[in-house]
């Protein structure tokens, strides 16, 4: 069952993002978020007073200590104060939050943004702590075997093979040759195993970077932008945490998602999609039904940028910029969150006919 | 075509207690859902989406556990939000979930929050050493005593005033089953006579550590008409924030406090709060809080706070009851004080509060705050439908 329209159009209209880096030792959290909030906000003219509602994404994990988002929120200049919330999710999500906050007319445009710096820490080793506390988490499974045991699945399932993720990884770090801001471009070594079958091509690049968005609903959105990349459906789903319990070679939540954001009902041309190791695009795709005619991830996707908490975010940023610039008339964007899948957001995009 | 109207038709709450050894997570959380629901007389499959939040998640060591959280919540299938705006978190996330429903994109809505202290040290979990900032003192009574202290200097109140409310908040906590602290031979001598701990802050003027969990049902019109007992209507709501540490801020009265409670009052129609209020739960984790939101609220003016306080208008039969629970300062599972501060709001005003309801509660506001006095979260439910 198709989600009905929602009651008020909003679109986004502006994004910005950092260059994603291996290492960003020399600058604070909020010192790599504050030029990217600048750059969002000039896109549009706004200043930090005449947005309506602000809604942020991060977690205290990669930053290593509790609270860590009251920081970036001073960057932001939340004085007079703001209506403001946060989610201890990827921006995607809080995206979605801020897109339900105007739907209720409560605002009229809000500021997304997310960040997460994984270089001071081992992402591999801080992932395992997302996992059951009781039963998981104290052996440490880390985040690539997770995912080598999905590319394995699919392999024996007969979805795909290596030769065919490493086609993935290639596609993608070509496609990032045109995408000033990614990490890994170009031609990259498929190299050694990470976790067999997974090589280090077939895994994310390991960095640091931020994003932000801008929405704003009905004229407000054609005031700001001249071609508003209008979200006409977005919705998101969870699955059952235990690996055990789920077909990793499918993505039910992903399907269920694309179904209530509508995407079904026409083709879309672009798909960015989240898919931090090349086997999930495989997942993905299957779930999403992209055949060949739909151009997927040519920003490079997650394979070529994956700063953790802002990488969903930035699909939709990606995704909304090709319209904006006239590139696709209808897109798709996707986040994830989890071990393996376990949690996707779809988002679906259009311009306004030319 | 406005806002759906939204109705709070469940509320579920945990006997909250220093250590919940015989419960995993996923147990506490799940006890105070199915008492949502049993309240709602809904099931599991009744519900669209579920919201969730707590305060950072170095509090049990689990990274956005809300993944882990998914099957015990029932919410395979379905959207999971998770809210963390610090102490606040727990009416943040109400109010998240409420704007699932106000903007029409769900029908149904669980909504839950919850802090498992018992699984670390909160003190510790809040007390990391970052480079060149402030640490909080050790905890957060560290952080505010200095306010609180303010607050005396700047208004006069006498240093008596403090061990009212921890007296009040103790008592009214006895006629609550799920409170945390149930002193019965609680004296306010005995207040008074506890170890300074952060002056002018007493131990006994100090919240507890928690185990607990506060879920709520959320619904549409449609929902609330089909609700078996009286549904609480949300007639405002509203979130602020303003950064931590900057020259020029109001440390004893925020002004994202003051623009939270009028947005909400204006939402609601409320001209003036000491009269149109009938009761409010407050966000008092150190007990001279109560005083100082009394005047953020705009309850008393300011520098006159504390008078209500000692006058006994904020007792639980005094003209303004503040805190009929026994408030944040009996019952402290940090993420989830929040939320059972919006939730006792809901209670009363549908007349279920038991022992501890005020009669002819009709309209009560539920007080958040969160960070150093930095982030707000408030609503405002009434007995009866919003007028719009």
């Amino acid at each position: 069952m198709p989600a009905p329209r929602p009651l008020r159009d909003i679109a986004v209209v502006a994004f910005a993002q950092t260059d994603h880096r291996r290492t960003s030792d020399e600058l604070s959290e909020v010192e790599m978020l504050m030029p990217v909030l600048h750059r969002v906000l000039a896109q549009t003219g706004l200043k930090t007073s005449d947005i309506g509602f602000t809604c942020s994404g991060s977690t205290d994990y990669l930053a290593g200590r509790a609270f860590s988002f009251t920081m970036a929120l001073d960057g932001v200049g939340a004085w007079p104060p703001i209506s403001e919330s946060h989610v201890e999710m990827d921006g995607a999500w809080a995206l979605y939050e801020a897109w339900t906050k105007l739907l209720t007319g409560d605002a009229d445009t809000a500021l997304v943004y997310a960040y997460g710096k994984s270089s001071p820490g081992s992402v591999r080793d801080v992932l395992t702590r997302q996992l059951d506390p009781y039963y998981v988490a104290p052996l440490w499974p880390d985040s690539v075997a997770l995912a080598a045991l999905q590319a394995q699945a699919l392999i024996d399932a007969g979805d795909t093979d290596e030769p065919a993720l490493a086609a993935v990884a290639t596609r993608s770090r070509t496609s990032a040759t045109g995408n000033s801001h990614a990490q890994l471009r170009g031609s990259v070594p498929q190299g050694d195993y990470a976790v067999r079958p997974l090589r280090t091509g077939d895994c994310p690049p390991i960095g640091d970077g931020a994003a932000a968005v801008i929405l704003a609903a009905g004229e407000r959105a054609r005031e700001l932008c001249e071609r508003p990349a209008w979200i006409r459906g977005i919705d998101h789903r969870i699955e059952a945490h235990g690996l055990g319990v789920r077909d990793l070679t499918d993505s039910p939540s992903t399907r269920l998602a694309a179904e209530r954001a509508g995407l079904f009902e026409r083709p879309v041309d672009t798909a960015e999609l989240h898919a931090p190791f090349s086997s999930q695009e495989v997942v993905l795709r299957k779930a999403l039904r992209l055949d060949g005619s739909v151009d997927v991830n040519p920003s490079g996707g997650a394979l070529a940028a994956n700063p953790i908490m802002a990488a969903g975010l930035i699909r939709i940023g990606e995704a909304a910029d090709r319209i904006r610039r006239g590139d696709s008339d209808r897109a798709l964007a996707h986040a994830t969150s989890g071990p393996c899948l376990q949690q996707n957001l779809v988002a679906v995009l259009e311009g306004e006919p030319r | 075509m406005g806002k759906e109207p939204v109705a709070v038709v469940g509320i579920g709450q945990t006997k909250h207690v220093a250590a919940r050894r015989d419960v995993s997570i996923a147990g506490l959380v799940r006890e105070a859902a199915q008492r949502a629901l049993e309240d709602a007389e809904l099931t599991w499959a009744d519900i669209d989406a579920v919201v969730i939040g707590k305060a950072p998640d170095f509090f049990e060591g689990v990274m956005m556990p809300e993944l882990y959280l998914a099957d015990a919540l029932g919410a395979v299938g379905k959207p999971m939000l998770r809210v963390h705006t610090a102490g606040s978190v727990g009416g943040s996330t109400a109010l998240v979930a409420t704007n699932l429903i106000a903007g029409r994109v769900h029908g149904t809505v669980l909504t839950l929050a919850y802090e498992k202290q018992s699984e670390s040290n909160a003190m510790w979990g809040l007390s990391l050493p970052i480079p060149f900032q402030q640490p909080l003192l050790a905890g957060a009574g560290g952080f505010f005593a200095p306010h609180v202290r303010a607050y005396m200097r700047r208004t006069g109140a006498p240093d008596t005033v403090g061990s009212l409310v921890a007296y009040k908040d103790r008592r009214n906590a006895l006629k609550n089953p799920y409170a945390h602290l149930h002193e019965h031979d609680i004296t306010l001598e005995k207040v008074q006579a506890s170890p300074m701990l952060w002056d002018p802050i007493r131990y006994s003027e100090t919240c507890p550590s928690s185990d607990g969990a506060c879920a709520m049902v959320l619904t549409d019109r449609a929902g609330a008409a089909r609700s078996p007992r009286p549904p609480a209507w949300l007639h405002g709501g509203a979130m602020r924030s303003e950064p931590t540490l900057f020259a020029g801020k109001d440390f004893v009265s925020p002004q994202a406090g003051k623009d939270c409670a009028a947005d909400v009052y204006r939402q609601a129609g409320i001209a003036d709060p000491r009269r149109d209020i009938d009761a409010v739960e407050m966000y008092v984790p150190f007990s001279w809080y109560e005083p100082m939101w009394l005047e953020n609220l705009g309850f008393a003016e300011e520098g006159e706070g504390w008078k209500l306080t000692e006058s006994g208008v904020t007792e639980l039969d005094g003209d303004l009851p503040v805190n009929m629970s026994g408030g944040v300062l009996s019952t402290n599972p940090i993420g989830a004080s929040g939320m059972i501060r919006f939730a006792e709001a809901a209670l009363q005003v549908r007349g279920q509060a038991g022992e501890h309801q005020v009669d002819g509660a009709r309209r009560v506001l539920g007080h958040a705050y969160g960070g150093g006095s930095q982030f707000f979260s408030m609503w405002l439910v009434g007995a009866a439908p919003p007028a719009s």
